[in-house]
């Protein structure tokens, strides 16, 4: 039996989240007192490095690596970015964590300043979550007038300052140099790395960009040393993971524990076994962009690396799909999101993502080829190969896995016209457009 | 004047007034745009002029932001907008048939208005409530765990 383990999550449900008291009391700005106090900024960015934290945002990048890239990057003016905008389809922890605990978020963007000698931060969190940017708001005012924030933090001489800045509805915005042009008011399209953030980053000045599941460690660790957060994990991927699960579980929600657990543990006590009526078919993990996992991966852990063997955990997004759901139908599905998110710089994304979808369409009309199979393989390689970013880049992922695990299963919708869980028009249903 | 729009003059004034509340710089040029659709509903094509005046840039970059974003809009909507979420958590969920019912009842398909200007129908990736889905959102007001059979309750209470 798993037991969760909470750091990012420690304090949801427990704290009044709009009362700093409240958060002073479960050990709220400690950290950031020991760091003005005692600490210099290669001494924090130093425990986070060693503490083997990595990003939670999906990829992974070694957290404190990140820190003294942006640390030893001259510059007269660098920035600190929070990147909320959570737009991973199944994903709501940072959700969860903003509107729970902002606080936490705070101080860690305070400290992160400190670190690698930002005076200003923002956060950009996505227009849809009001009520994150309205809880967060508020932790930033009470900041202030207990002395947190501001000028001379807690009689310091150190100076920071945070901004709010709301998204307006573009999934790709969570790319971080999407996320930057974004601020400086453009369309949010990515640019070309390198240069990265760390060094040409907002108004073209040294960035960090941490997402929101990534800070919320950073105050444990520096109260309980970076000894404490490596031996959690797996040697790989230190600390903990915050899950989302939902689907055709019986219980839907979040929980967080050790990185390493697999999809089979976490259905069994989680979601507390799959729905009555339900055999499991297949998992996608870690949002759109991750993976499709057939039932001989269940036992895979899930962690940073665990994609090697072919289970992406990225954001820790788990829907779990029953003999309901049929591998056609959600590759469109999936297909549609990166069409209608793709900012359309690149042409491989904007066009390859279009075709994908409409020779997925004739599949599920019962008009496909096996040509068609040829075809959606080369573009899932083309995408992955010649877009511009991580949206293009792993926009094909859908196409791979479902030919690879469940081939059969496609080539009976093109050869025999059936569709085996009953779902494409074929079968007599209108199809989702 | 096409039923939904808004009057020309109008446009410039709250396009005017949001500038000079948030500042007229180039980085607030997305939560002027925000704002501004926020209060009108979409942005008519003289508030675009009037920021890029009250910007100082070229009307072409405000335009290629506000077109952009998915909560930005260029042409008139109803007098309520809403919002299915078409991602896989709430198609696996059950959304594909509300999806079907929602346009059934309201005899719109996606990104169409109704003739009497009450509904727009519009679909939108992930709001982040997949734990309850399938979700839908009526202006500001988000529905989960929604079913068919909720509908005409929910569409009910807006006039």
């Amino acid at each position: 039996m798993i037991a969760e383990q909470r750091i990012v999550t420690e304090r949801l449900g427990i704290i009044d989240p709009q009362k700093i008291e409240d958060y002073i009391d479960h050990h709220g700005y400690e950290a950031l007192r020991k760091v003005l106090t005692g600490m210099s900024p290669a001494d924090v960015v130093d425990v986070i490095e060693r503490s083997g934290l990595r990003g939670r945002g999906g990829a992974g990048f070694p957290t404190g690596i990140k820190w003294k890239y942006v640390s030893k990057t001259p510059g007269d003016q660098k920035y600190v970015i929070c990147n909320a905008d959570e737009s991973e389809p199944g994903t709501f922890k940072d959700r969860l964590v903003l509107e729970g605990d902002p606080h936490t978020i705070v101080e860690a963007m305070i400290i992160a300043g400190y670190a690698v000698g930002a005076s200003v931060g923002y956060i950009y969190i996505r227009g849809e979550y009001g009520l994150s940017q309205k809880r967060f708001s508020h932790a930033i005012r009470q900041a202030r007038q207990n002395g947190y924030l501001g000028e001379h933090i807690l009689k310091s001489d150190f100076n920071f300052e945070i901004h709010v800045h709301s998204g307006a509805g573009a999934y790709i915005c969570g790319e971080e140099t999407a996320l930057i042009e974004s601020i400086e008011g453009k369309r949010g399209e990515p640019r070309t790395r390198p240069p990265y953030p760390t060094t040409n980053g907002l108004w073209n000045m040294p960035t960090l960009v941490n997402n929101v599941e990534t800070l919320a460690n950073v105050t444990a660790i520096i109260r309980n040393g970076a000894e404490w957060y490596h031996a959690i994990g797996t040697p790989s991927s230190a600390g903990t993971k915050v899950f989302t699960i939902f689907g055709k579980v019986n219980s839907r929600g979040f929980f967080e524990v050790p990185m390493g657990i697999s999809l089979r543990q976490a259905i069994d006590t989680f979601g507390k076994g799959m729905a009555s009526g339900s055999t499991f078919k297949l998992a996608q993990t870690g949002g759109s962009s991750g993976s499709l996992v057939p039932p001989d991966l269940l036992d895979i852990p899930m962690d940073f690396d665990s994609f090697k063997a072919g289970v992406v955990m990225g954001s820790g997004a788990l829907l779990i799909c029953d003999q309901n759901t049929c591998v056609v139908d959600l590759a469109r599905v999936l297909l549609n999101f990166f069409r209608v998110e793709s900012c359309g710089k690149c042409n491989p994304c904007r066009i390859g993502n279009m075709r994908a979808q409409t020779i997925l369409n004739g599949i599920a009309q019962g008009i496909g080829t096996m040509k068609d199979l040829e075809n959606l393989e080369m573009i899932g390689r083309y995408l992955y190969e010649m877009s511009n970013c991580g949206l293009g880049q792993t926009a094909g992922s859908p196409l791979r896995d479902i030919l690879t695990h469940f081939r059969p299963e496609v080539e009976a919708h093109i050869i025999s016209k059936d569709c085996l869980a009953g779902v494409c028009a074929m079968s007599g249903q209108p199809a989702l457009v | 004047m096409t039923v939904g729009t808004i009057a020309s003059d109008k446009a410039r004034q709250v396009a005017q007034e949001v500038c000079q509340q948030h500042g007229a710089t180039r980085d607030e040029l997305i939560p002027i745009l925000s704002d501004i659709n926020r209060q009108l509903g979409y942005l008519p094509a003289e508030a675009l002029d009037e920021i890029s005046t009250q910007l100082k840039i070229p009307k072409s970059q405000v335009l290629s932001a506000a077109s952009f974003y998915s909560m930005l809009s260029t042409q008139p909507r109803g007098r309520h907008v809403i919002k299915f979420c078409e991602s896989a958590p709430c198609h696996v969920q059950g959304g594909r048939e509300v999806w079907l019912a929602l346009q059934d009842q309201l005899q719109l398909k996606s990104g169409e208005t109704s003739p009497d200007d009450r509904w727009t129908l519009e679909t939108t990736s992930c709001l982040g409530q997949c734990a309850d889905g399938p979700v839908i959102l009526v202006d500001e007001d988000i529905y989960l765990n929604v079913t068919p059979d909720q509908l005409s309750g929910i569409l009910a209470k807006y006039k």
